[in-house]
């Protein structure tokens, strides 16, 4: 069962963050998910993420929809709040909590079926917004929990565990999300995690819409020979676009990249981020460019990862709507209510 | 020109019975949609208003934004019988399309009043016509062809002015106050209704016998529309997001929050909001979104209508289960399906009350008139923090949209807002242990925490799947159970913080009760007054909220025999109250008006006199 916590006994000696916490502090209940399954890597990788960036898990809130996927936010940070919500209905309640207070890190967990199916409209429409969430899907091509049947995302041609052929295109969250405006746009793999966990942090850190669509394979209905989203098939596809080093603001760039292949991007916060290009010609920051390099890539059968777009520039959706700096939530009667005497001038205003 | 001719003739030139009133008649205008007439039609109510006669205009429109014929009734009555009247005793005819039926509609002795610039034969000889070449007059003053056309509508106020003895002065004050900020725009408009108002001093002086006498009747009251109303209560009450999706009639609620944060919303140093304003993609949605901002402790609502209420259902459904406050107005319009969006209904009793699937049952709040939406838009956020539940306002489109006469809005500068049962950082620091859903108090209502209130304790996963008093996910059928029963005592205690049903007598006088709710609270009064003169005393209660207090039992059981008077066509709230309560479903007797028009005192007076009179009868014919 999901409730069944962790025991709290630690090494003495485990390794602690800036906070002083371990990483066993950002855990959450024991994984009620198939062993094996992609979802619970992607897990290991916030976890690890958040330590890495010495978050506070009370200042972090996590959101879901339906699913298999949906379920995973209970395994990890057991100190932040989650909601589970509706079948495809979180990114509108992500948005509400946002409004009531921006001071939160939303993270998003989401699957293929939850956001590419039932839940696209509201997905389209919160990265439209620049939503300030880290969405990620995490996207194994199939329907695990009502046993296997295809996804939006799952590619024409790919074949069920039985043997079905699935007919019909798939949807590309992440070209689409980049033609929304979703400020940051990346691709990964669970199994890859030296990608993922740079990946997550700069996310986190980015101030607007940012989406990661994570292949994450499902072990029970979608990991065999013929399917276009099992461990081997990916192994084999994934293609990266770069490389990604996340430099917290004050720390000092260390690594050496070779001439031509380094982008630093500047972060709200003033964290960097900077890249290391796999492509000379491959430019994140041109919308144009990545849409057409991620099309090219499903032509040629490759799955395209890494960070594949970001706009460090946009604005997000409380900045849009001029929310007031303190939020929303923590504004007292005397802020909110104007009293008889502003209440007398409308009913002048009435008669 | 040839427009000073007889001015005023009966069927075969005779001049016939005129209808005399003094500050108790109805007039209705037949426009054209889209041509300006409504803002002259409310200046003439609003003129009627300021001459401190109680008044109620009704805007009588079509779901079109050009074209369709539109209608404006206004019942004028220093009596304060503000329900809608059938039986029209003045008409300003401006539209060909609709004349047959409009000309039909005047009561025998009435005034006909229409744009003479082209002449027509009306078939009626009982009734009072008036011509007036508004076309003609317009033309020859004015050059721009949008201007002449928007003009005509004020030239026949100006008339009516003249001809109903309303002080032009009101009129002309009216306009000034419009048009401030534009004042160029004041002597045009001002000239029109002069236009008017000289053409009938000139031609058609002694000719109506329906005036308007000024008293101070409107002391204390003020003229205003619910979803105005509502809007406000909502700034009152404390919300700071308001998610919404347009939908007729329930739009300008949304905007009238808007437009008073606007007002009283933004910060005056940094020029920041102190309130967000979504207009989401569809009703999911913007329900998601209220539902997400309360559960982080930020007042939030939505605003819609019936097929909204159809979309939001299953997020209604989480937000009771999760125990999550969220407001979420109803401006009922005339169902089922899209049904007919500009008119009005009390049709979705049932889907509020029962909203969603399993076994859900929600808090109703029934507002009556503009007043009570303002009052009830505040309570509303109070009563959803309290109980931690979804809070329908079921108000309709006669409250919404209509400017009603009503005493003004009252605020309590002491009042402060109950937030209910939020643990706050110091409360979560000495306490031993939580459990999100552990009825500590007995009430069943549980503690609830807000994300980023405290490092270490507090935090929890909400879901809609079924949870212990942990909020830990279950399968245990018991504990289940167990949860589901306790959200059922908490709503059953729910009553304590609702509106109390209120009652037209001091003490019951009859055996013969009339339960009533919402709009139809407009017609009453006059109802109840008809039915006495006819020797049938009734006593009337009014619902206000829902679950039922012991009060509407009680005056169900004191009574032998109910009248319940809705603006459905299925007998929802009967359905609601049998359904609810220990109580015989043979001593209803139902009162139904669902024809989309707001339900009149004629209507309900004859249908319960009818009954009565049935029973009468049949009760000789067995004495026989």
């Amino acid at each position: 069962m999901t409730y069944i916590v962790k025991p709290v006994n630690h090494h003495p000696n485990l390794e602690k963050n800036a906070l002083g916490l371990t990483r066993r502090d950002y855990e959450g209940t024991i994984s009620t998910l198939c062993a094996g399954c992609g979802h619970d890597s992607i897990s290991a990788a916030v976890i690890e993420a958040c330590y890495d960036l010495n978050l506070s898990s009370d200042k972090i809130a996590k959101l879901s929809g339906i699913g298999c996927s949906s379920k995973s936010p209970s395994y990890f940070l057991n100190q932040a709040h989650g909601f589970n919500s509706v079948h495809g209905r979180m990114p509108s309640v992500a948005t509400g909590a946002n409004l009531g207070n921006q001071d939160l890190l939303y993270l998003g967990v989401s699957g293929d079926g939850d956001t590419a199916g039932i839940g696209i409209g509201q997905f389209m429409h919160a990265a439209r917004r620049q939503l300030n969430i880290t969405y990620l899907v995490e996207n194994n091509g199939t329907y695990g929990l009502t046993k296997g049947q295809f996804s939006a995302t799952n590619d024409q041609g790919s074949k069920s565990k039985y043997g079905e052929e699935n007919v019909l295109a798939p949807i590309d969250l992440a070209s689409m999300a980049i033609q929304l405006g979703a400020g940051f746009v990346g691709r990964s793999f669970s199994g890859d995690k030296n990608q993922l966990v740079p990946l997550l942090k700069a996310a986190m850190k980015f101030k607007g819409f940012s989406l990661i669509d994570i292949i994450s394979p499902c072990v029970t209905f979608n990991n065999h020979v013929g399917s276009t989203k099992s461990y081997d098939y990916i192994r084999e596809h994934n293609e990266s676009v770069s490389s990604l080093d996340f430099v917290p603001i004050g720390q000092e760039i260390k690594t050496k990249y070779a001439e031509g292949t380094k982008v630093d991007v500047q972060l709200h916060d003033g964290a960097i981020l900077t890249l290391e290009k796999l492509s000379i010609k491959y430019n994140p920051m041109e919308k144009g460019q990545a849409i057409q390099s991620l099309n090219q890539a499903e032509k040629n059968g490759k799955v395209l990862t890494g960070l594949l777009y970001i706009n460090p520039e946009v604005k997000d959706h409380a900045e849009i709507l001029n929310i007031a700096d303190t939020p929303l939530n923590q504004l007292s009667r005397k802020e909110l209510c104007p009293g008889s005497s502003k209440l007398a001038k409308v009913n002048a205003s009435l008669n | 020109m040839g427009y000073a001719n007889i001015p005023i003739r009966g069927g075969k030139g005779l001049f016939v019975k005129k209808i005399a009133s003094i500050n108790e008649f109805v007039i209705k205008f037949a426009n054209v949609n889209g041509s300006g007439s409504a803002s002259a039609n409310q200046m003439f109510a609003k003129g009627i208003f300021r001459s401190g006669i109680p008044v109620s205009p009704k805007n009588i429109f079509p779901s079109n934004i050009q074209g369709l014929p539109t209608w404006f009734e206004i019942r004028a009555s220093e009596k304060g019988y503000l329900g809608r009247k059938a039986g029209i005793d003045f008409m300003v005819a401006m539209n060909p399309q609709s004349y047959a039926a409009d000309v039909a509609e005047i009561n025998p002795g009435g005034y006909l009043l229409y744009d003479s610039s082209w002449k027509r034969e009306f078939h009626r000889d009982d009734i009072n016509i008036i011509e007036i070449p508004l076309t003609t007059l317009c033309v020859d003053e004015f050059h721009n062809p949008k201007t002449r056309l928007l003009f005509k509508n004020l030239v026949y106020v100006g008339a009516l002015s003249h001809l109903m003895s309303i002080d032009k002065d009101i009129f002309i004050e009216l306009i000034q106050e419009q048009f401030k900020g534009k004042e160029k725009l004041i002597a045009p408009n001002v000239q029109a209704l002069d236009i008017g108002f000289e053409y009938a001093k000139k031609h058609l002086d002694n000719i109506c016998d329906i005036k308007v006498s000024q008293k101070n009747l409107n002391d204390g009251m003020i003229l205003t529309n619910g979803n105005n109303a509502g809007g406000l209560g909502c700034v009152y009450g404390g919300a700071t997001v308001c998610a919404w999706y347009p939908i007729t009639p329930s739009t300008s609620l949304a905007e009238s929050y808007k437009k008073y944060c606007d007002q009283f919303r933004v910060d005056e140093t940094t020029g920041k909001n102190k309130f967000a304003f979504v207009q989401a993609e569809d009703e999911l949605a913007s329900i998601g979104m209220a539902i997400g901002a309360n559960w982080n402790g930020a007042r939030a609502f939505t605003a819609t209508s019936g097929p909204g209420i159809s979309l939001m259902t299953e997020f209604v459904g989480l937000a009771y289960f999760a125990e999550i406050p969220v407001v979420i107005f109803n401006i009922q319009r005339g169902g089922p399906s899209t049904g007919m969006p500009t008119r009005t209904q009390q049709s979705d009793i049932l889907s509020c009350a029962y909203a969603s699937h399993g076994d859900t049952k929600h808090v109703m709040l029934i507002p009556a008139d503009p007043k009570e939406c303002f009052e009830f838009a505040a309570d509303s956020f109070d009563i959803s923090d309290r109980l931690q539940t979804p809070v329908f306002v079921l108000s309709d489109l006669d409250i919404g949209m209509n400017d009603w006469t009503c005493p003004e809005f009252e605020w309590d500068d002491s009042r402060e807002f109950d937030r209910g049962k939020v643990l706050s950082k110091n409360d979560l620091e000495n306490m031993e242990s939580w459990g999100r859903y552990l009825d500590v108090d007995g009430d069943g209502i549980p503690f609830r925490t807000l994300p980023g209130t405290h490092p270490e304790k507090g935090a929890y996963f909400t879901r809609g799947s079924s949870h212990d008093e942990y909020a830990r996910y279950i399968e245990d059928g018991e504990v289940n159970a167990r949860n589901v029963s306790r959200i059922l005592k908490k709503f059953e205690g729910a009553y304590k913080f609702l509106p109390k049903p209120v009652f037209k007598q001091e003490t019951n006088a009859s055996s013969r009760g009339l339960i009533y709710f919402g709009s139809t609270e407009a017609a009453m009064q006059e109802s109840l007054d008809q039915l006495s003169e006819f020797g049938y005393p009734i006593d009337a209660m009014r619902i206000r909220s829902f679950p039922f207090s012991p009060e509407v039992w009680d005056f169900i059981d004191q009574h032998e025999s109910i009248f319940l008077v809705e603006q459905n066509r299925d007998a929802q709230m009967k359905t609601l109250i049998i359904s609810e309560g220990n109580t015989n479903p043979e001593k209803f007797n139902s009162v139904l008006c669902f024809d989309g028009s707001p339900i009149t005192a004629d209507f309900i007076s004859e249908s319960i006199i009818e009954m009565l009179s049935e029973k009468n009868a049949s009760k000789t014919a067995e004495e026989i």
